[in-house]
């Protein structure tokens, strides 16, 4: 039994967390959330000169081909940053789209650049409120143009290229399609969300030039196993929220006094942390073993992920808001930093689909594997 | 990352599991025991070819084995494994008590039959006053010449009818502080002035009993620690209790609750196709998942030798609340017939109303829920202890249910 992260692992963790505390801390988030710019510059150009952008690419296509499991590394520790910058979107999602279903042009074309930080990808599936369906999905593609609008795309307005999903008559109802958005048929504004340090833009594809990634009419089933597989990064990333959040509360705690005495020495405090971190243990643990299905490909990638995920989004939401609980008034405050975990808490618990809806993909991929824990 | 044994441990896997599959009691054997003759055949077994407390040293006639090879002993005894329960409290805690306090003398006199189940032992630490606040004890020791004299009272003691030995906490000074005037013994069961009498559980069944002590003598060569010293022993096998405490297999798990699903109805559809259902089901999933693979992360510490992390601590604390709401959720899913505990009339035998009258315990034995997130608060996040009224207070002084002045205490309600 080796159920832990090895020693090249361990020390990629420990530069992740040094460089992070170092270019990151809560002062760059918050630079973020309040100013204009749409992400953190000066923290992107470290992480892209640390190789954090080539981890997973082959080095034929300028990464560094490092296995998913450093991937698994950098997503808690940008998690328990709560980084502001367009990591999960360009590295999850674009990046392993191509990965997963890039032409060898395509891979030639994107990769490189992606690997150097010279282009930053996003992903544009949501279209309206509700989970998403191949049945929904109202951009269509006509002679290698998209017309349709995506509303919320997460670093749109920074991004080079978008994966975009647009319906197909064929196959499964959806194809994958890669589009430039510096084209001048793209127009992007800018959304408000819950979580200002990651940009959102509504994207208006208004027949936008675009080539097909992956064959026509398999759109849909490509998307799957593209989030399964980022569920679990994401699950890290909020497994590491979690964990900032659970030690932001217990630090509090210890040094805030009320009625005479520490409030971590009441039992109220002391249970409600407890709970977070037994939230904490049970998601991390899952995470490993997605963290293990994604490195091998494993045929429970499904159920891991979904476990995985599910799990995490309920322990940093419950850990993000008992954190601000435990601050009391001062958690409530604009200056205080707990609003930074509950925001990203559920930017997160949405980004890639909400918690109702991978708790219903879990026991779907359970009943299809036929598998019980 | 892998699931993999290392190649020690799969040689020693397929040692035990050739073992095992040689030596596991037949029908006919065990035909006519009763379950404590049933296991006390399959551990005397076990110990004569060195596959009894594996952790245990050589000359008490154990193996001197490692944590990962005991987890892997375990693995492979599977169902046989059960009959091991009754020595668990034995084994599990009195043993590494008297390994850290005993003499030699003792160690070689009680330790093997210990080991190799001819004689099971008992632990005699809760009373009615003395609960999470265990310390709180009222069982008192007066010394007289070479021996101690005990009166009072314990309960919840699993197997005392069927026990030889059992490890005791008394006071022997009621006045200092409470954890100060603790002292510390081992006993014979079938010592005259025991009695012993089963306690009937919400659920029917009786597995604990009172024990009172009138006038009990025990010598002071009997005494684990020095007079006073009973907290400190106390804490050497509280420390083993946690370690042997596990999740607690209650039996109702999300394959017993998946299948109920699956043979029940809402609205004229199987269940399993309701949304609230599924969602129930995830979250149980989860949680089973998450202990699972905690586990794995403990055993892949042991295996390249070191200590497990705190996150083996939350196993009974999340599995007994969780088997508690399964239980009544599947009731649910029954609906009328939920209540029905007749195992000819009702759904997998009744599992589901079994457990539901049977873990109420498990969120108390071993530690309540609360003392267990108690325990993660203060050892894991490193918070601080609840200010201690009784702190510095001698025990005689200390105010009690029945308080010091003897009045009742004041009721919350009429």
């Amino acid at each position: 039994m080796n159920f832990e992260f090895d020693e090249e692992h361990n020390l990629l963790r420990d530069q992740a967390a040094r460089l992070l505390a170092d270019k990151s801390d809560f002062t760059e988030v918050r630079a973020v959330l309040e100013g204009e710019a749409s992400y953190s510059k000066s923290l992107w150009d470290a992480v892209v000169e640390q190789g954090w952008t080539a981890v997973a690419i082959p080095e034929e296509y300028g990464g560094l081909a490092m296995d998913r499991l450093a991937l698994c590394v950098l997503a808690e520790e940008l998690g328990r940053a709560v980084a502001p910058i367009p990591y999960s979107s360009s590295v999850y999602l674009a990046t392993e789209a191509l990965l997963m279903a890039g032409s060898q042009a395509q891979k030639e074309a994107w990769l490189p650049k992606l690997a150097a930080g010279d282009a930053i990808g996003t992903f544009a599936l949501a279209e309206r409120h509700g989970r998403q369906t191949p049945q929904l999905i109202e951009t269509r593609a006509a002679s290698g143009t998209l017309t349709g609008t995506k509303l919320p795309v997460a670093d749109g307005d920074v991004a080079d290229f978008a994966i975009v999903v647009a319906a197909s008559d064929k196959g499964d109802g959806a194809s994958l399609w890669i589009a430039d958005l510096s084209a001048s048929n793209v127009s992007k504004s800018p959304v408000t969300t819950l979580d200002p340090s990651r940009s959102h833009v509504q994207l208006v594809l208004d027949g936008a030039p675009a080539e097909p990634l992956g064959a026509d009419g398999e759109g849909w089933a490509l998307t799957q196993k593209l989030f399964d597989q980022a569920a679990v990064l994401f699950a890290w990333e909020q497994v590491g929220g979690a964990d900032r959040a659970l030690n932001m509360a217990r630090d509090y705690a210890m040094q805030r006094y009320a009625f005479g005495r520490p409030i971590a020495s009441f039992q109220a405090i002391k249970h409600k942390l407890a709970n977070a971190y037994v939230k904490n243990t049970l998601a991390r643990s899952n995470c490993y073993y997605g963290a293990w299905a994604l490195d091998t490909n494993a045929a429970e990638l499904a159920v891991a992920a979904a476990t995985a995920r599910v799990s995490a989004t309920q322990a940093f939401y419950y850990a993000s808001k008992e954190n601000i609980q435990t601050h009391g008034g001062m958690g409530f405050t604009w200056e205080f930093d707990c609003q930074f975990l509950y925001r990203r808490a559920k930017l997160l618990s949405v980004n890639i689909g909400s918690e109702a809806a991978w708790q219903e993909k879990l026991i779907t991929a359970v009943e299809q594997s036929n598998l019980a824990a | 990352m892998d699931f993999n044994d290392s190649p020690e441990e799969a040689r020693l896997r397929e040692e035990a599991r050739k073992w095992i599959r040689a030596n596991t009691p037949t029908d006919q054997e065990l035909a006519g025991l009763d379950y404590i003759a049933q296991s006390k055949l399959w551990q005397k077994r076990k110990y004569d070819a060195g596959w009894a407390c594996i952790r245990w040293p050589e000359q008490y006639g154990c193996r001197g084995g490692s944590a990962m090879e005991q987890v892997i002993f375990g693995q492979e005894e599977g169902k046989v494994g059960e009959l091991s329960g009754v020595f668990a409290i034995g084994q599990g805690m009195a043993g590494p008590t008297m390994m850290a306090y005993a003499s030699e003398a003792q160690k070689k006199r009680y330790l093997p039959p210990l080991a190799s189940g001819e004689e099971i032992w008992c632990q005699l630490f809760s009373e009615p006053a003395g609960g999470s606040d265990l310390a709180a004890l009222r069982t008192t020791a007066v010394r007289d010449g070479d021996d101690w004299v005990i009166n009072g009272q314990k309960i919840w003691t699993s197997g005392a009818h069927y026990s030889d030995y059992g490890i005791l906490v008394t006071r022997s000074d009621p006045d200092v502080p409470k954890h100060k005037g603790l002292t510390y013994f081992f006993l014979s069961m079938k010592s005259p002035g025991i009695e012993i009498k089963p306690i009937k559980q919400i659920s029917g069944d009786s597995n604990f009993n009172e024990v009172y002590f009138n006038n009990v003598r025990i010598p002071d060569s009997q005494r684990l620690g020095e007079v006073g010293q009973g907290w400190q022993v106390s804490i050497t096998t509280l420390m083993n209790e946690r370690m042997s405490i596990g999740a607690g297999g209650s039996g109702a798990n999300f394959k017993r609750v998946f299948d109920l699903a699956q043979s029940t109805y809402i609205n004229d559809r199987p269940a399993i196709e309701d949304s609230a259902v599924r969602a129930k089901l995830a979250d149980w999933y989860c949680q089973e998942s998450g202990l699972k693979y905690t586990s794995f992360r403990t055993m892949s510490a042991l295996s390249r030798g070191a200590t497990p992390g705190p996150e083996s601590s939350i196993g009974k604390l999340v599995g007994a609340p969780k088997a508690q709401e399964m239980a009544n959720f599947a009731m649910d899913l029954m609906d009328m017939t939920g209540a029905i505990r007749d195992p000819e009339l009702t759904e997998q035998e009744a599992l589901f109303q079994e457990v539901y009258m049977a873990i109420p315990g498990l969120r108390i034995a071993g530690g309540t829920d609360e003392i267990m997130a108690n325990i993660i608060a203060e050892r894991v996040l490193g918070m601080p202890q609840d200010i201690r009224v009784d702190k510095g207070v001698a025990f005689k002084d200390v105010p009690t249910s029945a308080s010091s002045d003897g009045r009742e205490p004041a009721r919350v309600c009429a």
